[in-house]
């Protein structure tokens, strides 16, 4: 079976633009979550975000484009040329189908669209754009990708809320076994608008504390919900045969195992649908749970998400069996993002041997029997990494990473 | 009397401009495709000149329009239709 192998890597991040600023800024322990800018949150229950600052998307993008895209295809383009560029790989010298694009989201492109509804309803339909059209449906992305560089390989949109980052990556994998030599994936998210935050309200789950230090905590005994952030990643998944053929400047290691499972009805007592995402998953890579370096949690920032989380990984790994860690706590949760970014991130983890610390949580919480990697980076050999999402609605995905050989 | 340099100035606002393209030589026998425009660019191009020029652009009548100077007597036609 063809090898799916991670040959680019673009990534816009709260914390960093481009896969060298978001790594130092990560092993460092920086986070980027602050007060939203992009309107004025301060008559809103929830205030915080990871935001993205430094874009400039007219410096980054021709054009013709900006009228056309929400902020999350302007990130996926921007990452996308990022990582086509990091995988040397240029899309015009390659025939149109033997190149596919997956990518998730979870809201679409909500800002343009909350924009566009307001002139519908303010000035009439004739005021609004008829970029609208696509621009805020959450398939976007994929289409804007395809056309711009001319991919006509598979083409998919995923949208399993915060699950969806790993499942894209996962049909990614797929469509790479079933004989297309490459696959542009990943997630990327963006609701930085009253739109976005407000419907992010009714599940209760937002963290409603104003200091950026104490918002986001997942596994502390007082944590306090979730912080949303913007970005995420693209990754170019290509057939490792087809990589070595063409020359690939690096392989930034294998996509070797995957799997997504939905939780069972609230109160049914059976297992929670991650554990058998994890399992099935390392299974998937023929890895052991001894094999494992370290695991990216999902981080719920809920006593009850965090509660599963950790006895999921007590269960697998025995009690603190293995590091895990959350670097989303800087970047707050990026949603269909996060999963991709993750993957990312444990890539760079596996290149340099440092698994890259969990901010702002000091100490983790009696309950939870996991050796969460505290303060500052660690530094050891890591060949194996676990990358765990979930979803609102029952949604579960775990991708593991593995060195190449 | 609708001209070129209002296209173009409309163009830019609503459908953004190619880098390797300037809208400022003589483009008007240059065909949309060439100057990096689709059909949508030339539908949100027609729906702003309807708000901002009260002309009457109708789906359909933008089938044949090919070049910027094709869409300035469009419009200047509509508009005396609606005059």
């Amino acid at each position: 079976m063809n090898t799916a192998v991670v040959t680019g890597i673009g990534v816009t991040a709260p914390t960093g633009l481009g896969t060298d600023a978001y790594w130092a800024a990560t092993t460092a322990g920086s986070t980027a979550i602050r007060p939203v800018d992009r309107f004025d949150a301060g008559s809103y229950p929830a205030r915080l975000a990871g935001v993205i600052t430094d874009f400039d998307e007219r410096a980054l993008l021709p054009g013709r484009l900006i009228p056309q895209t929400d902020r999350i295809t302007q990130f996926a383009l921007v990452a996308t040329q990022w990582a086509l560029t990091d995988a040397g790989l240029d899309p015009s010298a390659h025939s149109d189908f033997d190149l596919g694009v997956v990518t998730a989201a979870s809201a679409g492109g909500f800002e343009y669209g909350q924009r566009e509804l307001q002139k519908l309803y303010t000035e009439g339909p004739q005021a609004v754009s008829a970029y609208m059209s696509f621009s805020w449906f959450y398939a976007v992305n994929t289409g804007q990708l395809s056309i711009r560089h001319g991919l006509r390989g598979p083409a998919a949109a995923v949208v399993t809320d915060g699950a969806g980052g790993l499942d894209a990556l996962g049909h990614a994998r797929r469509q790479i076994r079933q004989g297309t030599p490459a696959v542009l994936s990943g997630g990327m998210e963006s609701a930085m608008c009253p739109m976005g935050l407000v419907s992010q309200l009714p599940g209760g789950e937002l963290s409603t504390v104003d200091d950026p230090a104490r918002a986001y905590r997942p596994f502390a005994d007082d944590a306090t919900g979730y912080v949303p952030g913007e970005g995420g990643a693209i990754l170019l998944v290509e057939d490792a045969a087809a990589a070595r053929r063409r020359g690939a400047p690096r392989i930034h290691g294998e996509i070797a195992g995957y799997a997504s499972t939905f939780d069972a009805r609230p109160g049914s007592g059976r297992e929670p649908g991650l554990a058998r995402a994890a399992a099935l998953a390392l299974d998937d890579a023929d890895v052991l749970p001894d094999d494992v370096d370290v695991v990216f949690a999902d981080a719920a920032g809920t006593l009850a998400g965090d509660q599963v989380e950790a006895q999921v990984l007590a269960k697998l790994f025995g009690p603190r069996g293995v590091p895990v860690t959350a670097p989303k706590t800087g970047t707050g949760r990026l949603n269909s993002g996060a999963g991709a970014l993750d993957v990312v991130t444990a890539l760079l983890a596996i290149r340099d041997g440092v698994i890259p610390p969990t901010v702002n949580v000091e100490r983790v919480g009696r309950r939870y029997e996991i050796d969460l990697v505290l303060g500052e980076a660690r530094r050891t050999p890591v060949r194996t990494a676990l990358v765990l999402a979930r979803g609102k609605g029952g949604f579960n995905a775990a991708v593991v990473v593995r060195a190449a050989t | 009397m609708f001209t070129i340099e209002d296209l173009t100035r409309v163009m830019r606002e609503c459908a953004g401009e190619d880098d390797g393209v300037s809208l400022d030589g003589d483009i008007a026998t240059v065909p949309f495709d060439d100057l990096g425009y689709d059909s949508l660019a030339l539908l949100e191009t027609a729906s702003r000149i309807e708000r901002e020029y009260g002309v009457p652009l109708p789906d359909g009548v933008l089938a044949d329009v090919r070049t910027p100077a094709d869409f300035v007597r469009l419009v200047n036609e509509q508009s005396a239709v609606a005059a």
